[in-house]
């Protein structure tokens, strides 16, 4: 496929592809929604913390937030005078008139308890609300985008990458290879994965990395059958031979020629698993046997709404948009690589 | 025919075994003795060694104390005779407890999927006899959107919404009857029904609903961009059979095939949804053993769930066959 479209317009596939993309515009758009997600989970500590980003006190320049980075990393420690301090109470009690503060947007952290707090409605002080234990949603929300996109992110990629290994492998080979391949893909897809995915992780100690592992190991059978009936077809071609002929080995032959041409139906079906498995912690969190109760997830917001149902709509409605934005983020972009790598498929 | 449904059921004894075997494995390497659970952890006891005592007896009795395998093959033998075994929780017979489930998750998902067919397919018609026209573009990304929304938001939203909080009091959220409706007359009981089940069955179509007419509307475009359809135009047949008796059928087939997938759904319920609204179907049934750590009730879920979808991709393959002779029945064999 690569080699014709290359021949026609003198064009690579991948350009074809990727000027195919831009000119839809509402994939980009979803692109983009992506990209800035991921900037506010990777900003997460600067947009949303409980410390200042930057201060002057008693005459010296600090950072608590990045000072934090490096104490966390064994780089430095804090000075006495910060340590177990609540920086808020410090500007208040100690700030003589040559200091000054600057705090982020959201000045809470994701886990600052506050009873008095709790159960309020969105206001100037908290812009989203708070939950049934004072935390600040706004705050979590921020923290939270790091949970779902890197869930997503990570889960898909374990089942990508054992999904093309076990599909090539069966696709390559054939015979008896492939009979034990496809049995295998066909009891997981009849497995019930969702409830198989729920019975493990309710076994298993609460993490995030639980959860990306089990949906990985759980979803792989997908991308197996795709990788394979790839294979299938293009192993007979002539270059695949070529290579055979100039003593290229197996596993040179599988990786290095076949593979990359079989990417673009893979890449489609993985930019809609990170949008399924985003749904899937979030549903996971939201039955509380997600993430761990100290880590927010917008799922474990959602959780704590359905605590105080059917009071508190801020925490229902936040954090399900977001879910929700994500995820018809990833599968616009879903749709517009799907087009933009084989337009025939285009509806 | 015959040798070829024979042919099929054979294969699917591996596969059924591989499911058992895993789901098996799943269960033994999960942390937590289903003794120690069923003594409530062994706190309310204080004299430590009774509670062992009991632990041991309990162990007996269910045959826990046997090597992996032998309980594999007993319980093999079990499930074969549909003796899926006591409830760990309650000891009831868990194939009791299923009678008692399935006819709720049938009612619930039936409705459900009724309503997602019998909307999905006109509107499927409508967007593709209408492609690139305005009505098109918004029922296209109407279902888009309705495609990404969680369910399990919207059922929460709906509950604060609509479920009486700070805002409307207009459906009840729990269960499928109010409190003391058994003594209602029939007609009174039926309305409090469908008032109950309006929320999740709504919840529940919309997600069907949206797959199916995106289905519906990319195969009706496939069909009526063949030659056959512009043959039948050109020889005067109204536009009106053209798209209802022509293109229709040929449509129908990817539509009719995807039964196979519902199938397990429609019997096993939804977890999510019939938890968030309290329904006693199969997927609260499902939640609550995963829930108690239930083992002989989870396999008995998984193993059933497992049989539906292989009976569903079965059943669609006959019905391919029925809606499209050309297919012949050795070509579906894989």
């Amino acid at each position: 496929m690569k080699n014709q479209s290359a021949e026609g317009s003198g064009k690579s596939y991948r350009a074809i592809v990727s000027s195919q993309f831009r000119k839809n515009g509402i994939a980009v758009f979803g692109l983009i929604v992506v990209l800035g997600l991921s900037f506010v989970a990777l900003a997460a500590d600067l947009i949303a913390n409980d410390k200042p980003l930057l201060m002057k006190y008693n005459g010296r320049l600090y950072s608590p937030v990045l000072k934090e980075y490096a104490v966390w990393l064994h780089l430095s420690q804090w000075p006495p005078e910060f340590q177990n301090i609540s920086f808020k109470e410090l500007v208040t009690a100690n700030f003589g008139k040559s200091d000054w503060v600057w705090f982020p947007p959201i000045r809470y952290s994701q886990n600052d308890i506050s009873l008095r707090d709790a159960i309020q409605a969105p206001s100037a002080r908290h812009f989203l609300g708070t939950d049934e234990i004072g935390r600040d949603i706004a705050s979590r929300m921020v923290h939270g985008s790091r949970v779902s996109l890197s869930v997503g992110f990570v889960a898909v990629s374990i089942y990508v990458l054992i999904g093309m290994t076990i599909g090539a492998l069966a696709g390559y080979y054939g015979g008896f290879v492939d009979i034990i391949a496809s049995r295998l893909i066909e009891i997981m897809l009849t497995i019930p994965t969702f409830f198989l995915i729920i019975t493990v992780v309710a076994f298993l100690p609460q993490s995030i990395f639980n959860i990306m592992v089990v949906i990985g190991i759980t979803n792989w059978p997908t991308v197996a059958r795709l990788t394979r009936g790839e294979f299938l077809k293009t192993k007979s071609l002539e270059y695949v031979t070529a290579a055979e002929a100039l003593g290229a080995s197996d596993f040179r032959t599988i990786f290095r020629h076949v593979l990359p041409n079989t990417l673009a139906p893979v890449m489609v079906a993985a930019t809609f698993g990170i949008a399924s498995a985003i749904l899937v912690e979030s549903t996971l969190s939201f039955l509380g046997f997600g993430v761990p109760p100290s880590t927010a997830s917008w799922g474990s917001i959602l959780s704590s709404a359905r605590q105080i149902l059917p009071s508190g709509w801020w925490l229902t409605a936040f954090p399900g948009l977001a879910i929700f934005l994500t995820v018809t983020s990833y599968n616009l972009v879903g749709e517009g690589l799907r087009d933009a790598a084989d337009p025939r498929l285009k509806g | 025919m015959r040798a070829y449904l024979v042919k099929r059921l054979l294969l699917m004894i591996p596969t059924l075994l591989g499911i058992s075997a895993i789901s098996f494995l799943i269960i033994q390497m999960a942390p937590g003795d289903p003794a120690t659970v069923k003594l409530g952890g062994g706190e309310g006891i204080r004299d430590q060694a009774l509670a062992e005592q009991i632990i041991a007896e309990t162990r007996a009795i269910y045959g826990l104390d046997q090597p992996l395998h032998i309980q594999y093959v007993r319980w093999l033998k079990r499930i074969v005779l549909l003796d899926f075994g006591e409830s760990l929780r309650d000891h009831r017979p868990i194939i009791d407890k299923l009678k008692e489930r399935i006819p709720v998750s049938v009612l619930l998902s039936g409705v459900s999927l009724l309503l997602a067919y019998l909307i999905s397919i006109p509107l499927g018609i409508y967007s593709s006899t209408h492609q690139y026209s305005i009505g098109d573009r918004v029922t296209t990304v109407g279902l888009f959107t309705l495609y990404s929304l969680p369910n399990f938001w919207v059922a929460t939203m709906a509950i604060v919404y609509l479920g009486g909080g700070d805002f409307w009091n207009v459906f009840p959220v729990l269960g499928l009857h109010s409190l003391g409706a058994e003594n209602w007359p029939f007609w009174t009981r039926m309305s409090d029904l469908i008032w109950h089940l309006i929320l999740p069955v709504t919840c529940l179509t919309y997600v069907t609903l949206a797959a199916l007419s995106r289905y519906m509307r990319a195969s009706m475009l496939e069909v009526i961009r063949q030659d056959f359809i512009r043959t039948a135009r050109a020889k005067g047949v109204s536009e009106r059979a053209v798209v209802w008796r022509h293109a229709l059928r040929n449509s129908l087939i990817p539509i009719v095939t995807l039964m196979a997938d519902l199938l397990p759904a429609l019997i096993g319920g939804s977890i999510v949804i019939e938890t968030i609204f309290s329904i006693p179907g199969m997927g609260q049934l499902s939640f609550e053993a995963v829930l108690n750590r239930d083992y002989p009730l989870i396999m008995a879920v998984f193993t059933l769930s497992a049989l539906l979808t292989l009976v569903g991709i079965l059943l669609s393959d006959f019905l391919y066959t029925l809606v499209d002779p050309r297919i012949a029945y050795e070509k579906s064999v894989s």
